[in-house]
Formats: structure tokens, C-alpha cells, sequence
């Protein structure tokens, strides 16, 4: 049962950001409620005040510009980023893993904002965001400030996020030449969110088929999205083999930290790792030597 | 403290004061008698409460009724027209697409905001489009079935 609250509907993001800085720690924003709502329901969140944002239309958006990059405002549901034409043409990754997340309904309603300020380390778009070097503008009454997606989360539900602080917008480079990106996630039932999931983004060289840059990124295996810098390591600098990515997918799985629960063991969820990362890695290097 | 809520619903406007905390499928039963949206799980997961926001399917029961202000609703109540059953829901019948049809509302509602915006879908396409409609009896072949024979067997207008 959901306790009562008061509600507020502020139209812009000036408006949210005083109601924020004054109701400070008893408030809590809700966008599409597709993550909120669940908790609300069970008792677990039972905010005094709730800011609801979905009303604020600025921050619904998807804008490229050829230098610098995709920008998507915090509350574009996740429905138009799996249909965006620009989003398919470009950084096609991100209209996959929306494809993948939840279901129609949810993603009619649900905001990819609201899903990152949500911080489940099973959350699909972190991950991807992250491969591809995604970074995050937060805004408050006294400026904003930019952290990389990487540097979001800190912990189970968690952000940097400060009380009277907004997230407005999230910013992704255009993609180095020869650069592929893929993401996929293991779960019983399709859609649900991923037991164990990975992102991968490899980077070749212009003029040979040695890697420049890789990023392998697990989501549900830690605490937050994490990044599996030993398993890069065994990449960059190199001419990916199938050997090669067999053993950064082994180092990834020791990288891992996961907990045993009633999905699946800790064993098998570094095993998922293990495969996942040699199955993303080798469709990421294809697309990268097809871009 | 109530809160106004204007709305339509099945082409009917309504003028109503609630509580913040109500979601739309609480106004949906509660206050305008709509029964025929159901509440199947409680946890978000089961999409028997589906209905279409905006000619968007949504679950009603996590959407805050206050957001859908200005909104126009469609339920299953809006679907047959007057004494003439959708297209749908002749082909749910004719193809045995229920049993004890709890999850059939909003599995009609899912399949209706489907056609609306793909008139021809694949089988694939009808499978990830109601991957969010749970239903414990049918096994599902046959909801895909009545959607893909409606689909085969009227042209776009009538949808």
C-alpha cells in the first residue's frame, strides 16, 4: 500500500531543482515510476513529498551533432530510443539493448533516466553507456557538473547524486573510427534483467587489425556496472584472437564479484561471465572491422 | 490533500479529485467502475492491467493516475464498438486465445497498441511485442495466432 504524499508537478527543470533543494531529504523524484513504483508499493520507499518530473518536456530529446556526439535528455523513455532513427544509424548497440529491457509497456512509460538514477547493477543501459564512454550531466540551483556513467553508481541503488541535484542529460561521443560495441544478457525469461550481462566495445587500429581500446563492462556481478580493466589489458595493444578473447573472458570472470542468490550460484554466474564476454567480445571485434 | 485529474476515458471525460498516491488502475476500478482492467500481480510484472495511454500500452498499475492528466485512455471496455466485438477479440475467440481470461483484457489492449503501429507483424515481432502480457493458461500459441489471423485478415483502416 502506498502511503500518502505531497505531490508536485513542476514543468521545468528551474522548478524541480527549488522544489528539490527545499524538501531536500524527505522528497524523492519520480520520472516514469516503472522502478520507484514497485518500492513505493511495497512499503520500501515512502517518500513525505514526490517530485514528479515526467512533466517536464525539456528533458525529452535526442539530438546528434556530428562533432559532438548523441545527447539524450534524462527523460526520454526508452521506447523512442529503441525506435530513433538516429539512435539505429549511429549507436545501434543502444536501440538493441532497449529491445531487451523490460517490456513494451515499460518502455512506453519508463525513462532512461529514471533507470540510471535507479542504479540496479542489473540495469541494462549502465553497461552499454559505459562501453561507450558515456558521461552524465547532473544539474543543481548553483550549476552543473559532468561525471562519467562509469563513476555513477557507487554501490546497490546508489549515485553520486546529491540531494537538490538533477540528472538532465546523458552524452555519448561519437565512436572512434573502426569501433563495434554489442551487449547482451543471460536470464531465464526473456527480457527480464540479465542474471549476469556484458557489454563490450573494441576499438582497431586505423591502418592495422591491432586493438586500441577495449572496454568490457558487467552488469548484475557486482555492486554497480563494473569494468573488467584486467580482462581489457589482455586486448589492447593486440591482434584479437579467438585465444585471446577465450582468456580475457577467464580473467573477466575472476574480476567479478558476484553473490550467490536464487537466480544462480556465484560459480555459475562467473561461468556466465566467462562465456559472455568471449560471445559480446568476438561480435563487438566484427562489427569494429566491419564500421 | 486531493488533487484534480481530468481525463478521458473510452471517449468519455472525467473530472475527478484524488489522492497523489492512486494509481491509474485504482481509478480505472475504483472511482469509474471499469472492472474489466485487472490487477494480476501486484509487482508490475504480469501486464493484465494494460491499458492504452495515448495510444501507448502502459501498465496502469504503475502509472500514478496524476501523471495521465490531460490524457485519453482506452481499456477494454472502449475496444468493442457498441454490440460489434475488434476484429481482436473475435479472433481471440475463434482461436481459442483464453481460458479462464484474466490476462485477456490486457493482452487485447498489448495486441491492439501492437497492430495500431505495426499492421503487419512477424511472428517474432507479435512474440517480443507481448512478451509483457503473462498468461498462466493458454501457453500463449494461441494469442499469437488470433493476433497474427487479425493482422492477415484486415486491412489497415479497420485496426
Amino acid at each position: 500500500m502506498i502511503r500518502d504524499f505531497e505531490y508536485f508537478a513542476p514543468k521545468t527543470v528551474e522548478e524541480a531543482l527549488t522544489l528539490l533543494s527545499q524538501y531536500n531529504e524527505e522528497s524523492k523524484v519520480i520520472a516514469g515510476g516503472q522502478s520507484l513504483l514497485v518500492l513505493m508499493r511495497q512499503g520500501l520507499v515512502s517518500p513525505k513529498y514526490l517530485i514528479d518530473i515526467k512533466g517536464i518536456s525539456a528533458l525529452d530529446f535526442i539530438n546528434l551533432d556530428k562533432n559532438e556526439g548523441l545527447r539524450i535528455g534524462a527523460l526520454t523513455p526508452h521506447r523512442a530510443i529503441e525506435k530513433s532513427p538516429v539512435i539505429r544509424n549511429g549507436f545501434a548497440v543502444l536501440s538493441e539493448m532497449e529491445l531487451k529491457l523490460a517490456s513494451v509497456q515499460t518502455r512506453n512509460w519508463g525513462t532512461i533516466g529514471g533507470n540510471l538514477c535507479h542504479a540496479d547493477p542489473a540495469g541494462d543501459p549502465a553497461p552499454v553507456l559505459i562501453a561507450l564512454n558515456g558521461k552524465l550531466k547532473i544539474a543543481s540551483l548553483s550549476g552543473e557538473r559532468t561525471v562519467a556513467v562509469e563513476d555513477f553508481s557507487t554501490d546497490y541503488f546508489e549515485t553520486v547524486l546529491r540531494h537538490g541535484e538533477l540528472l538532465t542529460e546523458i552524452q555519448v561521443p561519437n565512436p572512434p573510427p573502426r569501433t563495434g560495441t554489442a551487449y547482451t544478457k543471460f536470464n531465464i525469461i526473456e527480457n527480464d534483467m540479465g542474471i549476469a550481462s556484458t557489454a563490450v566495445s573494441i576499438t582497431l587500429n586505423p591502418k592495422n587489425e591491432t586493438c586500441n581500446d577495449a572496454r568490457i563492462v558487467l552488469g548484475a556481478v557486482s555492486s554497480v556496472p563494473m569494468r573488467a580493466k584486467e580482462a581489457e589489458k589482455v586486448l589492447v595493444g593486440k591482434e584479437i584472437s579467438d585465444a585471446l578473447l577465450v582468456k580475457a573472458g577467464q580473467i573477466a570472470s575472476e574480476e567479478t564479484e558476484p553473490i550467490t542468490d536464487v537466480l544462480a550460484s556465484e560459480e555459475y554466474k562467473r561461468e556466465l561471465v566467462r562465456v559472455l564476454v568471449k560471445r559480446v567480445g568476438r561480435e563487438a571485434l566484427d562489427r569494429a572491422r566491419r564500421a | 490533500m486531493k488533487k484534480e485529474l481530468k481525463l478521458t476515458v473510452n471517449g468519455e471525460p472525467y473530472e475527478l479529485w484524488v489522492k497523489p498516491r492512486t494509481l491509474l488502475v485504482e481509478v480505472l476500478r475504483n472511482e469509474l467502475g471499469l472492472t474489466g482492467t485487472k490487477r494480476g500481480c501486484d509487482s508490475s510484472s504480469c501486464g493484465a492491467c494494460t491499458v492504452l495511454l495515448d495510444g501507448k500500452a502502459v501498465k496502469s498499475c504503475s502509472v500514478l493516475a496524476l501523471q495521465t492528466n490531460g490524457g485519453d485512455v482506452v481499456t477494454i471496455e472502449g475496444l468493442a464498438d457498441g454490440p460489434n466485438l475488434h476484429p481482436l477479440q473475435e479472433a481471440f475467440i475463434d482461436h481459442w486465445a483464453f481460458q479462464c481470461g484474466f490476462c485477456t483484457p490486457g493482452q487485447l489492449m498489448s495486441a491492439k497498441a501492437l497492430l495500431d503501429e505495426n499492421p503487419n507483424p512477424t511472428r517474432e515481432e507479435v512474440e517480443m511485442a507481448m512478451n509483457g502480457n503473462l498468461c498462466r493458461c493458454t501457453g500463449y500459441n494461441m494469442i499469437v495466432e488470433a493476433i497474427l489471423a487479425t493482422a492477415q485478415k484486415l486491412p489497415e483502416e479497420a485496426k
